[in-house]
């Protein structure tokens, strides 16, 4: 039964979304959040992710946006003395924190209790000698690996086990700094990179090409055990885990292979002594029963979060709820409500998990995939066929990929075979085409060839399919059997009607029309965790082919509403618009409308079936809204609370007479149609930056004569590389044509004045019948220029003049009259002097809703949908005036993740997540935040290299305040001789291509330079390339990187203003409740 | 699908499914039933508990990896629970005509012609489940090629007849004798006794073992309705008479309790599954088992002697009773697993451990 000595608990988040630490973590903190509070619990919770759901009213009784570091945490655990603290529900951050607190003796001084797995066990499972000697105890097989402490030990070690191996960093996070050497000279090369992150690096035998397996395991204090799901790799061992396509359950494991490999989970989360959950994560020959244990996690992760999603085994509520003294055989199944919680799911369904790559966002990344992780999201595809699921995986990670067959062609198939990127999966169905055999590709890629036969299968069915003219032509039983493999509409109207051109909607209609008429149609199941053994009230659904019955009741009585969700986590689209549908569904059931949620990605909160009265996992493909549109018959659809993906959609429904709540898509179209929405603004003389777009090389130097450089390129194809590009001047417009980009009348190119040194604002709304009722402005720290996802974020602006406000204002009624916008909406403004400009209209929620709801603790998506409702609403007291305090919103970036990319700031978002933090003043909100991030204070010796004169100039106030307070700066000579013009004396370090000493690269990787400041002197790649080595060496030696120069004065003038001990440890409540 | 035969499942409530063959191309009857376990089904076709049995897969992916060789060990097939296919046919949604695995030596559905039984896919084994759960197990057959066959309800044969040895086998050569009354055992359950030093003879459900000298008396599984096999009750009534440790499993568990009094039903779909959770009563203890039964004890039939040692956590029904002052306990569940998990494998050591005490040894 429950511990009664528990009543106030703390909870650490994960802060801000990285690569491989993303949005599972709202999920399972969000989850644990709500078992507490049934508890009767008072919850205290840190995480500085303003944008989570967790970190949203009624989820946690106290939420403090701060860093989730040891001494933030201390100063919250000094105040609000919790009896006990939750450490496994916020990933490796949380986890390592809570080390750090138990080592340092704070969790003891405050008598916190950590709640479920003991501390000692986590640091069992975290240090691998330990570990490894935990599992020879059992008998358990593990990779022998060497853990070693220099780059020489590394050699030694790898040299004992032979070539070919893996190294990884202790205690980092997804993969961090590890890789394979096939050499003494890989290994030197990774070794010293890997020693940066850690000072642990383990050395280990390769076990390339098997199969990789995970199990979830769940252990009670009564040492009750069971295991919620195993998953197995498609790609084979060698493809990190949040990089390999994944399948629940085993697909190619025997009962004996599967039940073996279950017993040693079991075995060893006893032996550690873990309470709540754990994964265990396997290598198995493919050629026998031998195995490997790789790794154990002991806490919520990425995998648990898809286990509870691909089983309805809520993992991280149960985990909660026995560190809190329950039972397995004391709880409940949530899905049946019926029966125990201590079951193992079975499945009667198949799921596939795809990551989803934004590696054309990084110039310079490599695209090679492996034992690192760099993927930003993944999305999960449920289908009764393997064939069903992954097709529909390949269409949800939405880069214009229509499923296995019919998309664009792989140039080198071989290579791409042997040496996998992000495009591995469609080389295989080029592969067919070209006429490898199923053990040749097997050969190339060592994925089992069970995966392979049934790519195979859709393969044939889509040759099949090219051999007929017209949809009418193929019988009844084929056209079934096609949809059950998985094919789209889209597919099939490519595939019978031989297109090649883009759009091909009317032709997919037809087949739609077709089929519709055939009766050929999917079905809604459940997913019921006990194969319909016993009924289930679940509304957890998906849609399939491979059935004959649906499994529930529709109610044609247009008292249910669909929202659609946000798809896969992707750079510029993540958990914020989880945040907004979430929202979104809690004011449809407050205003007593069944609430039905379409999304699939597998990290969040909107697709916990407890959020909705019912939800789809499936696609938001226009096919498979308009079939669950068809069975559902709800009032409406919203399109505007889950970003692009949904928005996108929107006039597509219109025209199929679904009703779009809320703004009108014809509007909606007019604001995302450039030559619509400029011809808007022309009529009522608001100014935009000059656009054209031009589909001949010589008028885009026409153009640019006219209105001057520098100017934005946007291709609609491009040949490599990143899609957007600034251009500084003539050469560099020519050089980017010519080798980026394609110019002709089917591929135009928009062409966009760069205006440089103006401030960019964001203007979140919401609105009703085209007047305004809530509104916010925010600033950009940076000048324009920097992509608004990836920029630092003040609001309440700082320091617009009230002139610029007035004028926003202005326009932003303007044209919510004019486009009578219902719902919510995003604008975008540049501000000069008192000039503005109007970037873009989103008529939609935007990233920045959640941040702007929370600092005004007001919820804009609640109005919002209210209004798209019909509901009658009415503006609140309170505006961003009344505000005391002030709120910054800071990006994070992953660049440490992907290898080789230059972490520069440019046109095209590159930030991962983002914090947002409080603070009574703009220093100590922009301190707080930056923080939060990751960057740390200085303690000595600061490296400075600027580019253009006016950062220079901007540079030299912080800059004295630094050398005030005895900093010592580096310089490149041009910055130092330019400081010392000003009187400010600095050290100068050479580049590091000059072979002279002092040299930056020395400072950098002895660790000597404590904060890298680098402003390149504009994007061209001249520019970019002579300073990339200085800062991805300051990433690769992890030392706090600053590339922008209003930004690095803010942080500089912030923490020689304040010391972290100056920061106010308040919360949100304490914060907003004045108001 | 165009060279594929069609293949039907008509079900006694007058429901019909259907989809196409992939096994053998014969009309079959049987009572239909559903498992709901995820591996294993070469093991559960070769479970003789499922004697008379159409068996519904749950889990739409079947085949994927193939049929092990007949390799033999310790007198039995290595990889399989007995000498063949017990099912009388299997259904299943999506079968895997591509298979691979290291060890496979067939495809399932080759092995299924070979042994004649057929084998439907395309149906929507889900929608059949649920009208089994609501209405009940109920009889089903396999109409293929136009051909019909009979209605055959299992419960009213002597199944355990049909599946047991006909003569005494002897397996290993361990230091403790255990008579094993042959249900229709499972193979793994021997390997179980093996590995524990255990000299096994398998005898004939009806043997009268009394005349053996043995150290303990295990009652295997099998199918069908336990009071079918009275001449095993009124046997193992005998050996209640004496100190000998005796152990029974599923069938064994029914057949010990009718022997000590008490009574058996026929649940309404039974349970078949690898994911079963019972509770050690009066513990905290909750292991997920294997299982493969359609009728239990009436736990109200259970006297003073007896303790229901074992009961489903889900349903309440029991899982299993243990004498309170001798050495007698058996379990409705299958800690031999195989299909399944192995977590009440502790059960067999238990089991040694009260011979050891009987014994001596």
């Amino acid at each position: 039964m429950k511990f009664n000595d528990i009543h106030k608990v703390l909870l650490l988040g994960s802060g801000a979304l990285k690569i491989g630490e993303a949005g599972e973590f709202d999920y399972s903190g969000s989850q644990a959040l709500k078992a507490l509070r049934e508890e009767g619990i008072e919850t205290v919770l840190v995480n500085p992710n303003i944008a989570t759901v967790q970190t949203s009213e009624n989820v946690a009784d106290k939420i403090y946006f701060l860093p989730v570091t040891p001494e933030f945490v201390e100063k919250v655990i000094a105040k609000e003395r919790p009896d006990g603290i939750l450490l496994s529900f916020g990933g490796q951050t949380a986890l390592n924190c809570g080390v750090a607190l138990h080592r340092q003796g704070i969790l003891e001084k405050y008598n916190v209790k950590v709640i479920g797995t003991p501390v000692e066990a986590i640091i069992d499972t975290e240090d691998r000698d330990i570990f490894n000697q935990k599992l020879a105890e059992i008998d358990v097989n593990f990779t022998k690996s060497h853990a070693t402490e220099t780059v020489e030990e590394a050699l030694k070690a790898a040299n004992e086990l032979g070539y070919p191996v893996i190294l990884r960093a202790a205690y980092a996070l997804g993969g961090l700094g590890s890789g394979f050497c096939n050499n003494d000279d890989e290994l030197k090369a990774l070794a010293s990179k890997a020693f940066t992150y850690s000072n642990q690096v383990l050395v280990e035998k390769s076990l390339k090409g098997w199969k990789e397996i995970e199990y979830e395991v769940v252990r009670d204090r009564y040492d009750n055990c069971i295991t919620v799901c195993n998953m197995e790799n498609f790609d084979p061992l060698g493809i990190h885990t949040g990089e390999s396509i994944v399948v629940a359950p085993s697909q190619t494991l025997t009962n004996s292979e599967f039940h073996k490999l279950r017993a040693i989970a079991i075995k060893i989360i006893r032996h550690i002594g873990i309470v709540g959950e754990c994964n265990v994560q396997y290598a198995l020959d493919p050629n026998s029963e031998d195995y490997r244990v790789i790794e154990v996690n002991a806490r919520l992760s990425r995998s648990s979060a898809l286990a509870s999603k691909a089983t309805g085994y809520p993992l991280a509520f149960v985990a909660a709820k026995l560190g809190l003294g329950y039972g397995l055989h004391e709880l409940k199944n949530t899905v049946t409500k019926v029966t125990t919680a201590c079951f193992e799911p079975a499945l009667d369904y198949c799921v596939v998990k795809i990551p989803r790559w934004d590696l054309n966002k990084f110039v310079g990344v490599s695209k090679e995939i492996g034992s690192a992780m760099k993927s930003v999201g993944e999305i999960m595809a449920i289908g009764r066929s393997f064939e069903e699921a992954i097709q529909k995986g390949l269409r949800m990670i939405g880069q214009g990929m229509h499923g296995l067959l019919g998309n664009k062609h792989i140039d080198d198939i071989s290579k791409e075979l042997t040496e996998p990127t992000d495009m591995r999966i469609f080389a295989i169905a080029d592969a067919f085409a070209n006429g490898f055999s199923v053990d040749k590709i097997h050969d190339l890629t060592k994925i089992d060839k069970w995966f392979i036969c049934k790519l195979k299968h859709i393969f044939d069915l889509g040759e099949e399919l090219k051999k007929f003219n017209k949809i009418e032509e193929l019988s009844d039983e084929f056209l079934l059997e096609v949809k059950k493999a998985g094919f789209s509409d889209f597919q099939l109207a490519k595939l019978v009607y031989k297109h090649t051109k883009v759009d091909i909607t009317s032709d997919m209609m037809l087949v739609r029309d077709y089929r519709k008429k055939r009766g050929i149609t999917p079905f809604v199941k459940q997913i019921d965790t006990l194969a319909a053994e016993y009924p289930a009230q679940t509304n957890y659904l998906y849609v399939t082919y491979n059935g004959s019955e649906h499994d529930i009741d529709f109610y044609d009585d247009k008292k249910s509403v669909i929202v659609l969700g946000s798809g896969a986590y992707r750079i510029g689209s993540s958990v914020e618009f989880d945040w907004c549908g979430v929202n979104a569904i809690n004011t449809i059931r407050k205003r007593g409308y069944r609430s039905i949620m379409i999304n699939y990605n597998p990290e969040t909160v909107s697709t916990d079936y407890d959020t909705c009265d019912r939800l789809y996992f499936d696609e938001l493909s226009f096919e498979r809204v308009l079939d669950i549109y068809d069975l559902e018959m709800p009032m409406g659809v919203v399109v505007s609370t889950g970003g692009q993906i949904p928005n996108n959609l929107a006039m597509r429904l219109y025209q199929v007479n679904v009703p779009v709540l809320g703004t009108s898509p014809l509007n909606i179209d007019k604001a995302e149609d450039r030559n619509k929405f400029s011809e808007l603004c022309d009529k009522f003389n608001i100014d935009q930056p000059r656009w054209k777009e031009l589909t001949k090389i010589e008028d885009i130097m026409t153009f640019a004569d006219e209105v001057g450089f520098p100017l934005l390129i946007r291709p609609s194809y491009v040949l490599s590389g990143a899609a957007m590009s600034v251009v500084s001047n003539k050469t560099e417009l020519e050089h980017f044509l010519k080798l980026a980009a394609t110019v002709s009348k089917q591929y135009p190119v928009v062409v966009t004045q760069f205006i440089e040194n103006a401030k960019e604002v964001d203007f979140d709304a919401v609105a009703q019948n085209g007047e305004l009722i809530i509104y916010a402005i925010s600033e950009h720290q940076e000048f324009a220029g920097v992509h608004s996802g990836d920029a630092t974020m003040l609001f309440p602006p700082q320091k617009l003049y009230v002139e610029t406000v007035r004028r926003i204002k202005h326009v932003a009624k303007l044209l919510a009259k004019q486009l009578e916008i219902s719902g919510p909406f995003n604008m975008q403004f540049l501000a000069k002097d008192n000039d503005i400009k109007v970037i873009e209209l989103n008529l939609r929620a935007s990233r920045s809703f959640p941040f702007v709801s929370k600092v005004l603790k007001t919820n804009f998506i609640e109005y919002a949908t209210d209004i798209m409702l019909g509901i009658k609403v009415t503006p609140p007291a309170k505006t961003l005036f009344d505000l005391e305090y002030v709120g910054i919103k800071a990006p994070q970036f992953s660049f440490s993740r992907l290898a080789k990319a230059d972490p520069i700031l440019g046109v095209e978002m590159a930030s991962t997540g983002e914090v947002g933090c409080l603070g009574e003043n703009y220093y100590e909100a922009i301190l707080k935040s930056m923080l939060s991030v990751g960057y740390k204070i200085p303690k000595k010796n600061i490296l400075i290299s600027s580019g253009p004169m006016k950062d220079k100039v901007q540079l030299l106030g912080p800059v004295q305040a630094l050398k005030e307070k005895g900093f010592n700066i580096f310089c490149t000579r041009g910055t130092s001789n330019f400081f010392h013009e000003n009187g400010i004396e600095t050290s100068i370090l050479n580049w590091p291509d000059d072979d002279r000493k002092p040299n930056i690269a020395d400072y950098i990787r002895d660790h000597k330079i404590d904060l890298v400041i680098n402003i390149p002197k504009n994007l061209s790649k001249t520019e970019l390339d002579k300073d990339y080595v200085i800062r991805r060496m300051a990433i690769d030696f992890n030392i706090p990187l600053l590339t922008n120069a209003r930004l690095a004065s803010a942080f500089i003038m912030a923490f020689t203003k304040y010391s972290v001990d100056d920061l106010q440890i308040k919360s949100w409540n304490e914060y907003s409740n004045n108001l | 699908m165009n060279n594929l035969t069609k293949a039907e499942l008509l079900l006694e409530d007058g429901t019909c499914y259907q989809g196409y063959s992939f096994g053998y191309e014969g009309p079959v009857a049987g009572e239909v039933v559903f498992n709901t376990a995820m591996t294993g089904y070469t093991e559960s076709l070769t479970d003789p508990s499922y004697k008379g049995q159409i068996l519904v897969s749950t889990y739409p992916l079947i085949g994927n990896y193939g049929i092990p060789g007949d390799e033999v060990q310790d007198g039995m097939p290595l990889f399989f629970e007995s000498d063949r296919i017990h099912v009388q046919a299997l259904i299943v949604s999506d079968y895997s005509f591509e298979y691979s695995h290291w060890n496979a030596k067939k495809s399932l559905a080759d092995w299924l012609k070979e042994n004649k039984v057929p084998g439907i896919f395309g149906i929507d084994t889900r929608a059949l489940t649920k009208r089994l759960r609501e209405k009940g197990s109920m009889l089903g057959k396999i109409i293929i090629n136009n051909q019909e066959p009979e209605w055959y309800d299992p419960n009213k044969d002597n199944l355990v007849a049909q599946v047991s040895c006909k003569e005494p086998v002897t397996y290993g050569n361990g230091k403790y004798k255990v008579v094993l009354v042959d249900c229709g055992v499972k193979n793994a359950i021997i390997r179980n006794f093996i590995k524990r030093d255990v000299t096994i003879t398998r005898v004939p459900y009806d043997y009268d073992f009394s005349k053996l000298e043995y150290d303990g008396l295990f009652i295997s599984n099998g199918p069908g309705d336990p009071k079918m096999c009275k001449q095993t009750i009124s046997h193992i009534s005998e050996a209640l008479k004496q100190e000998k440790p005796i152990f029974g499993i599923c069938l064994g568990n029914q057949l010990l309790a009718l022997a000590a009094g008490f009574d058996t039903y026929k649940l309404k779909y039974g349970h078949r599954s690898h994911n079963q959770p019972v509770l050690m009563t009066g513990t905290d203890k909750c292991f997920i088992t294997s299982q493969n039964h359609g009728f239990a004890i009436n736990l109200q039939s259970i006297d003073d002697n007896w303790i229901p040692w074992f009961n489903n956590v889900n349903d309440g029904t029991s899982e299993g009773i243990k004498h309170k002052s001798k050495p007698f306990f058996s379990v409705q569940f299958h800690p031999e697993a195989c299909g399944g998990p192995v977590d009440t494998e502790f059960l067999f050591d238990d089991f040694i451990e009260l011979i050891k005490q009987y014994t001596g040894k």
